[in-house]
Parts: structure tokens; C-alpha cells; sequence
């Protein structure tokens, strides 16, 4: 549970309740970073999300601020944004390498981040410099481990 | 004014910026600067600002959102600022509090949304208690519509402050803009927002908001503000030369005025969506 402490007291105190759910999905074959983005190596070509766990917790994505084809991405900086619950969340690129697409669809449904957030929900497509970057990456099952520790000491 | 610093045991620091008058987009610039290039926490009160200014959130359409045509009659400024939510109009009736910082000066607290909301509401909790209105002593946060968020500071169902956040991977920031007072005719420059909590329940501007001046006087909500950050903070008086000194000169804000050309482009997107 996302920040259980800050939520149960402000919910006890306003009379809410708070709607995260308890768990994430994650997907087999996907590489994970600590920031919460998703990448699918293909060869030389990448497709980054943000994942399940990140699109719950920010809450429902009004706004993806995309970047332009042709830039330039690298490991761990910021690319783009999306805008929850009057926020703006930076996404940040799991790996390094130019835009070669970006889901124009988001642009009119940017709610398919949350609906489907590992697949019509991709946010860039790169064309990668270099794969052993992948390595810093975690597996499913460290980015599920690394979610239930990340949300039991909130 | 009572600030608490005896208790300083294990608080996180933060630099405690107090402006008056400063222009909203100097205010929004350098609160993306120190978001992006300071390591430190930081609480900004701007206790007014200069000119009277519309401020739309980073996906803000004008087209949807402002009276364009009196917008530029009027030469009223827009800004489209760095963070998400709504649209507000400020002047030098508006109380400025903004808080920067890492993602780990609170304990406990996960850097999302709504966290953030629920601390910050219940810092300004304590900065309210006590309110007394026609009876009752009470502030609460509305849930909106789409999610279950807090959203807003209300006084009975009267919206007097509203606030928009961004978050970075080590960092966030969370501003409110207060409505200590307002002339009932800026809000004119509003149209009525397609995105708003239930409980605005469509009505308009006028009957959905009111002055905080009617129940707390400005330096005392600025010195109940200082003292509440001061009972979770570790307060250290700062100056705006201080803040300069900190920053990278190569970042550039996003926040922007928005030029009169691209409101009157608005203007004709709206015309050919109401043709359509």
C-alpha cells in the first residue's frame, strides 16, 4: 500500500478512502527500472512504459507531454511527463538511445497509460546505443520484490 | 510568532524563502530552478504578486478555459506553468506557499500524488484549527470526481485554495495559491472548467469560491504557516540573493507567458470546433 501512513491518517481525519490496490502486475520478458519504467529489447530497437505499479499509484493520466522524434534519450534522465491528479510525474528512460516513435495516440487518450499501461500504453520507441546498459535493469521478479519493499516502508 | 526550533532532533532542514509581491513567473521560475538544481528542501511564501495573472497547468487549452477575447482587450497575462491541475487567476490578494523538496525529507512519505496531498493537508490542518465559521470549526479536502484525491481547501463548500505539484525522481514540489481576497471581476477571465470535482456541482466562479480574509487575518495564516513547517521542519531563514547563488545557470524554466498570437490562434481553434 502506497504511503500508508500519510494516507490512513489523512483518510481517518477526512473520512476517505484511499483506492490503491496491494499489488502490481509486472510482465515476463520486460526489464524494469528503479524509477518505475518498463523497456522491451527487440534487437537494436526499444519500447518504453511506465509500469502498472507507477500508473496506479500516480492515479488517472490526463496529459502525456511526449517527446520529439529524433531526440536523444539516455539512462536514467528524464524524456517526457505525465500529469495526474493536477502533478506532473517525469518519466525517465530506462535505457539510452534516439526516439525513433512516440504513441501519438496518447495524445487523445492518454488514459490508455492506466488502462493498459504495458502495451497500447507504450510511450517511446528507441533505437538503442547500447544493450549492456540492459543489465543495470531488473528482472520481474526483482522489480516485483523491489515494489512490496519500496511500498512497506511507506 | 512562535516558531518551534527547540525541537530538532533528527528534522530535516529547509530553507524558509519569504517574498512579497514577487511576479508569478519569476516565483514559477525559480521554483523549477531549485526543483531541478538544488539538493536542498525549500519553503517559498510569495505574499502577493504584482499584476493581476491567469496561470493555466502544463496541459491547460486556453481555448477551453479562458474568456480570450476580454483576456486580450484587458492585456491580462497567461502563463502556462511547469505543474498539473487547473487554471487560477492571482493577484496581489493571492498567498503564495510552495514547498520543494527530496524525496526523502519527510519520513515515510512515497513521492506520488496523493501522498503528498494527505501530508500537505494535514500540515495546513494545523494551520487552520481553530477556524470558527457560522458555527462550525472545520476544513476539509474534497474528493474529485475521476478519483479519490484530496484536491482542494474548503471552507464549508466554498473553495478558498487550490494546489498543483511535479515530481522528478529525487524531488518534488507542491504550490498553493491562496485566495486570501480577489476582485469578483478577474474571475470573469474564467470560463468554467470541463474538469472539476463533483462537488463544484457546475456552479460558477463567484458562488464556488471564497476570501480567506473573512475568517483569518494575512499574518496571522503567513505566521500559522511558518509555524506549522516549523513543527516538521528545522527552519533556516533564507533570502532570494541566497537562492540565486545555488542555482545552475545552464537549466531554462518551461513555465511561459504565453504569446498574444497563440491566444488568438485559440480563439479561431475554438470557432472551428464549434463549426465542426
Amino acid at each position: 500500500m502506497a504511503s500508508k501512513l500519510w494516507a490512513t491518517r489523512a483518510a481517518s481525519y477526512l473520512k476517505i478512502s484511499f483506492q490503491y490496490r496491494g499489488f502490481a502486475t509486472v510482465i515476463k520478458d520486460l526489464k524494469y527500472a528503479d524509477s518505475h519504467e518498463w523497456v522491451k529489447v527487440e534487437g537494436n530497437s526499444a519500447t518504453v512504459g511506465i509500469t502498472d505499479h507507477a500508473q496506479d499509484h500516480l492515479g488517472d493520466v490526463v496529459y502525456v507531454e511526449l517527446p520529439d522524434e529524433g531526440a536523444e534519450v539516455k539512462q536514467g534522465a528524464s524524456f517526457g511527463a505525465v500529469e495526474s491528479v493536477k502533478a506532473t510525474s517525469d518519466i525517465n528512460s530506462p535505457i539510452s538511445g534516439k526516439v525513433v516513435e512516440v504513441n501519438t495516440k496518447l495524445n487523445d487518450s492518454p488514459g490508455l497509460v492506466n488502462a493498459s499501461p504495458y502495451e497500447s500504453g507504450w510511450i517511446i520507441k528507441v533505437e538503442i546505443n547500447n544493450a549492456d546498459e540492459v543489465k543495470s535493469l531488473m528482472d520481474p521478479d526483482q522489480y516485483s520484490k523491489f515494489c512490496e519493499e519500496e511500498d512497506a516502508k511507506h | 510568532m512562535a516558531v518551534s526550533q527547540t525541537r530538532n532532533l533528527g528534522l530535516p532542514l529547509i530553507n524558509l524563502l519569504r517574498l512579497k509581491g514577487v511576479p508569478i513567473l519569476q516565483q514559477l521560475h525559480l521554483e523549477e530552478r531549485l526543483l531541478r538544481t538544488s539538493s536542498d528542501n525549500w519553503c517559498i511564501i510569495n505574499d502577493g504578486t504584482i499584476d493581476p495573472t491567469i496561470v493555466m497547468g502544463i496541459s491547460g487549452k486556453p481555448q477551453e478555459l479562458l474568456e480570450i477575447e476580454s483576456i486580450l482587450r484587458d492585456d491580462i497575462p497567461v502563463i502556462r506553468r511547469f505543474t498539473g491541475g487547473g487554471t487560477v487567476i492571482v493577484d496581489q490578494g493571492t498567498i503564495f506557499v510552495t514547498f520543494i523538496c527530496n524525496k526523502d525529507a519527510v519520513p515515510g512519505l512515497q513521492s506520488y500524488p496523493q501522498p503528498i496531498m494527505s501530508w500537505s493537508s494535514l500540515l495546513y490542518k494545523k494551520v487552520f484549527q481553530g477556524i470558527e465559521i457560522s458555527g462550525f470549526a472545520r476544513m476539509i479536502d474534497y474528493a474529485s470526481c475521476t478519483a479519490v484525491v484530496l484536491s482542494d481547501y474548503v471552507l464549508g463548500d466554498r473553495k478558498f485554495g487550490g494546489n498543483a505539484q511535479s515530481i522528478t525522481k529525487n524531488r518534488w514540489v507542491h504550490h498553493t495559491s491562496f485566495l486570501w481576497d480577489y476582485e469578483i471581476s478577474n474571475m470573469g477571465y474564467l470560463k468554467l472548467p470541463k474538469r472539476a470535482p463533483e462537488y463544484r456541482q457546475a456552479r460558477d466562479h463567484l458562488e464556488f469560491i471564497c476570501r480567506m480574509k473573512d475568517y483569518i487575518s494575512r499574518s496571522s495564516f503567513i505566521d500559522r504557516t511558518i509555524e506549522a513547517v516549523g513543527s516538521e521542519f528545522l527552519l533556516r531563514s533564507a533570502e532570494l540573493e541566497d537562492a540565486h547563488c545555488t542555482l545552475g545557470s545552464k537549466f531554462e524554466p518551461s513555465s511561459r507567458l504565453l504569446r498574444k498570437q497563440e491566444l488568438g490562434e485559440a480563439i479561431f481553434k475554438s470557432l472551428t470546433a464549434s463549426q465542426s
